[in-house]
């Protein structure tokens, strides 16, 4: 059944491992949860859970496997006599563990193996109960109360069961799945990156420990050294869909623009605008104005394949606007090319390229969503929040 | 590696901490993994390590995070500046690089014959990658100096204890090896404790007027930096030396700089008790 408590929290988004899973193992195999369900809930939290944002989803967890487990009162024989003797449980456990993981994984074997030899060390050792370890519950530990070290803390019993710790939800307001700063964005950002020493262009800088190091080696005559700067190599290339649909999300929008743009990080980065969707004109300003149109041919000739390129859009139009020729009122003829036919391009053009879009991806069709499903099936579309951007920018790392 | 004597740390006479804390403690120490800890500032993370050593009689290693800090400076750190010096006047010694390599913070403590407590603080300031860097050499609790082809080697595996201020996150591989704990801000039954741990005789009434009116004050709503433990303590200290009558205390907030340190923060309390 505890097993079951691995898949739930997983289930949940917490994103436990096979290896913390080991380690709670060894944790309550060397009894340090006391033998006690509470003692269980907080070595399990102390284990598994990472940030204090992530306690809740813990919380949540814990209350739904358990939710037969009373308040108050004793605890379950069937809970019991797995706290009181894990171990008999845990060979159990593994080998189901092992079946669903598939049991092919090199370092899951090595792990077994692991926990293996620490089962067969302990043997004997741990179970008559020394001083803090042992599953008989002889320790000086009580499940309730205070330890300070010769400070007497009123005579209260502070003991809070588990469940109603974990019922209570204490930590809700600590979740950060909605909250968003640029510092979380620049963060993400940050992530976006190969350093290199190869960059020609760079003036090559004196390695100062590389010549005294050398210098000494050379009898105290001096001997230069010179090294290529370790820089971020990235070239980033933004593209943001503004006006109409996309005044919604304006302040996320200038969010990420100026995440990207405080880092001041990349090799280089360009930004342009474009309305609904990338036609033959692209602009240097968000208010779309002619003075600041750069023809998209021009960006295509200019920036080279190895920029990384982020489209920023809600992907919602009417779908005439992306696979019908455009008319063009100045020049009184059609533009040549769809907006679909421009996206093909970029496509094509660019290895490294993702679409953050403000808005989730529908759950049923609609006549303003169609071209949202059809343009997250050709690009690798993200939610733009920072789990989204944090998604999208392992994606830019690697061609699509 | 010795242990041969599980030791347990069940607080110490200047330090409070809640049960929960305890079992996290002797959990990481148990498991031997290094113990994360975050919570508000001021929540007593850094006085943990120091707690923690004084009660199991251990020496205590502080590492000091900062912005520039570098996973190698805790290692260890060629001075090849001093050997090219020596090298000038032809000291004894210099042909001897050993001589010139110093064992930084996390070096001192894999080295010593005694366990030891090494606290890494703030270990958020430093850059993104900083954690990544150490994760060898935290697992292994070895590194090798490539310059006298040595390999230190933890001669009893220190207790790490490592505070975060949540400015950075911290990078997975890093976390999954960790034991974490979140320090709640104290309730007022284990605030009243924490102030008499740190006061011999203290005024009752002062006690009481004073943490009423603290309380108060991290409610009030609009507050950006709400005062914490740390500060508590400095204002019943300035309370007690200025000799002010505690039923003052609640009306006027005398000193209240010291609970409150932004211009905005002092309005929106001045707005709240007039």
């Amino acid at each position: 059944m505890f097993l079951d408590f691995f898949y739930a929290l997983r289930d949940h988004g917490l994103d436990v491992s096979v290896g913390e899973w080991m380690t709670l193992m060894e944790g309550l195999e060397k009894g340090l949860h006391r033998s006690s369900f509470s003692g269980f809930y907080h070595l399990a939290r102390a284990i598994v859970v990472k940030s204090e944002a992530e306690f809740d989803k813990f919380d949540q967890t814990f209350a739904e496997v358990f939710k037969d487990v009373p308040f108050e009162g004793p605890v379950p024989d069937e809970v019991m006599q797995w706290l009181l003797h894990p171990k008999e449980d845990l060979h159990a456990d593994l080998q189901e563990l092992m079946m669903r993981t598939g049991g092919h994984d090199g370092t899951f074997e090595e792990l077994l193996r692991m926990m293996e030899e620490t089962l067969k060390q302990q043997d004997g050792e741990h179970n008559g109960g020394t001083r803090w370890v042992g599953t008989q519950g002889t320790t000086g530990y009580g499940n309730s109360g205070w330890y300070p070290n010769g400070i007497r803390i009123g005579g209260e019993s502070m003991h809070r069961t588990a469940m109603t710790v974990a019922t209570e939800r204490r930590y809700r307001d600590f979740r950060t799945d909605r909250t968003l700063d640029t510092r979380q964005y620049q963060i993400a950002f940050r992530k976006l990156r190969s350093f290199s020493t190869q960059d020609p262009s760079a003036e090559k800088e004196l390695d100062i420990d590389g010549t005294i190091s050398d210098t000494c080696n050379n009898a105290g005559k001096l001997k230069l050294r010179y090294k290529n700067p370790r820089k971020n190599a990235v070239k980033l290339l933004l593209l943001m869909d503004s006006g109409g649909s996309m005044d919604w999300y304006a302040g996320l929008c200038s969010m990420l623009f100026s995440a990207a743009t405080k880092s001041n990080y990349f090799k280089e980065l360009h930004t342009y605008y474009f309305h609904n969707c990338i036609y033959t004109n692209l602009y240097e300003e968000p208010t779309l104005s002619g003075r600041t149109s750069v023809p998209t041919e021009w960006v295509l000739n200019n920036y080279g394949r190895d920029y990384k390129v982020i489209i920023v859009g809600d992907a919602a139009m009417n779908p005439h606007e992306l696979v019908e020729r455009r008319y063009d009122w100045r020049t009184r003829t059609y533009d040549e090319l769809t907006g679909l036919d421009w996206l093909y391009r970029f496509l094509a053009q660019y290895p490294y390229m993702i679409w953050l879009n403000p808005e989730p991806l529908p759950d049923y069709q609609s006549f303003w969503t169609r071209t949202h499903t059809q343009l997250a099936q050709m690009f690798k579309m993200y939610d733009l929040s920072v789990d989204g951007l944090d998604q999208g920018i392992k994606a830019l790392m690697s061609r699509h | 590696m010795n242990n041969a004597s599980p030791q347990q740390f069940t607080g110490d006479t200047q330090y409070v901490a809640s049960e929960d804390l305890l079992a996290t403690v002797n959990i990481a120490m148990t498991l031997q993994k290094p113990l994360l800890i975050k919570g508000e500032p001021g929540t007593g993370k850094t006085m943990l390590a120091a707690a923690v050593a004084h009660s199991l009689g251990k020496q205590l290693i502080i590492w000091n995070i900062k912005s520039t800090t570098k996973a190698q400076d805790g290692l260890y750190v060629y001075d090849v500046v001093q050997r090219l010096y020596d090298s000038q006047f032809g000291t004894h010694g210099v042909d001897d690089i050993a001589h010139y390599i110093k064992l930084g913070k996390l070096g001192e403590a894999f080295s010593s014959d005694e366990q030891v407590v090494l606290l890494i603080d703030e270990i958020d300031k430093a850059d993104l990658e900083f954690p990544n860097d150490l994760l060898w050499e935290l697992d292994q609790m070895e590194f090798s100096i490539p310059e006298t082809k040595q390999t230190i080697r933890a001669k009893q595996r220190p207790i790490v204890i490592i505070t975060s201020n949540a400015e950075k996150e911290l990078p997975d591989a890093f976390l999954r090896r960790c034991i974490f704990h979140y320090i709640d801000f104290p309730d007022k039954a284990q605030m009243e404790e924490i102030i008499r741990v740190h006061f011999d005789d203290l005024d009752e009434r002062l006690l009481q007027q004073a943490m009423n009116t603290f309380y108060m004050i991290r409610d009030i709503r609009g507050i950006d930096k709400k005062p914490s433990t740390s500060e508590l303590i400095d204002w019943i200290r300035a309370l007690q030396a200025g000799g002010i009558d505690p039923y003052e205390i609640e009306k006027k907030i005398p000193f209240a700089g010291v609970l409150l340190k932004k211009d905005k923060d002092m309005q929106t309390l001045e707005k709240n008790t007039r």
